[in-house]
């Protein structure tokens, strides 16, 4: 269940539309590294985790995520409210523009749509763990990459900013989430097993 | 008196953007440090001032979240006419 609030998690106000910068910038949200396949990584693979913290990080990353999808989606709109013909046929804009006008529609820089391959939910938590803290850092060194297009632009580059400092704080969360997985492990079996299919651990579980 | 007002609205966003995020955060850290004193001190702090300044902004101007969404007496639904956060000012895209 989840509750709406009115707000973004980051305010962001863009008075100047772009064409060009949100092609670039949508990538993050229906990309391979965007915040839609991180929020639904992390709900997807919460189930399979084996104790409440592992379970907890990825429930409340995965709604952290949402806040982010809105963000970037918020970034895209303010970019392309009021766009004129002319600069949406000279600055590459084009394609998108035929098929979606300027409604948002989850896609990667390059025109392809999201889809689901681009994370698994491998029901296995070590597995599942060391895929997130891939997913972070594919993210953050996303932003960087936004970040060098748009850094003397400071209506988009500061929220960027912010975004890009959530993936390193979600990085150190999701190692600590790893830790506490594998701390629960047989140390003489410590990757011949699925700890979530073949030996469930219900260590942080009891008489709860 | 208009501006003083929109001054203030923005300013009172601004605090509940601020104190929501500090929650944000600590809410993750928490999950992995639940023992963590002073984390929890920090977030008792922070959740008793959201909570304030939530319910301040629902009585003057309007709810940001349903849970708010009859803190003022207006006898309409003002729910659905608040602003989302997307929109530019006065204009509704």
């Amino acid at each position: 269940m989840w509750n709406y609030e009115k707000r973004l998690q980051y305010p962001i106000n863009i008075k100047t539309p772009n064409a060009k910068i949100a092609q670039y910038i949508m990538s993050q949200y229906g990309g391979p590294d965007g915040e839609i396949g991180a929020s639904l990584r992390y709900l997807s693979q919460r189930f399979a985790m084996p104790n409440r913290m592992a379970t907890a990080v990825l429930n409340d990353v995965g709604t952290e995520e949402l806040a982010h999808l809105e963000m970037v989606s918020t970034i895209v709109h303010q970019l392309t409210r009021d766009l004129s013909m002319e600069e949406i046929e000279k600055s590459g804009f084009g394609p998108y523009y035929i098929d979606h006008t300027v409604g948002i529609w989850p896609q990667a820089a390059g025109g392809i749509p999201f889809n689901a391959c681009e994370f698994q939910s491998k029901g296995d938590p070590i597995t599942d763990l060391f895929e997130d803290l891939a997913a972070e850092q594919k993210a953050r060194a996303t932003y960087d990459n936004i970040l060098r297009v748009v850094r003397n632009i400071p209506e988009i580059a500061d929220p960027i900013r912010f975004l890009r400092a959530r993936e390193v704080v979600h990085f150190q969360r999701f190692g600590e989430a790893l830790r506490s997985v594998q701390e629960q492990l047989d140390s003489k079996n410590f990757y011949a097993f699925n700890p979530d299919f073949d030996m469930p651990c219900e260590a942080s579980c009891k008489n709860n | 008196m208009m501006y003083q007002n929109a001054c203030s609205k923005a300013r009172l966003l601004q605090q509940i953007n601020e104190v929501s995020f500090a929650i944000d955060d600590l809410l993750l850290y928490l999950d992995t440090h639940p023992c963590c004193e002073k984390g929890m001190a920090l977030y008792r702090d922070y959740t008793e001032k959201r909570k304030k300044l939530m319910k301040e902004y629902a009585q003057c101007y309007g709810p940001l979240t349903i849970d708010d969404a009859i803190e003022n007496s207006a006898d309409t639904w003002k729910w659905m006419e608040q602003p989302f956060p997307w929109e530019r000012e006065g204009g509704c895209r």
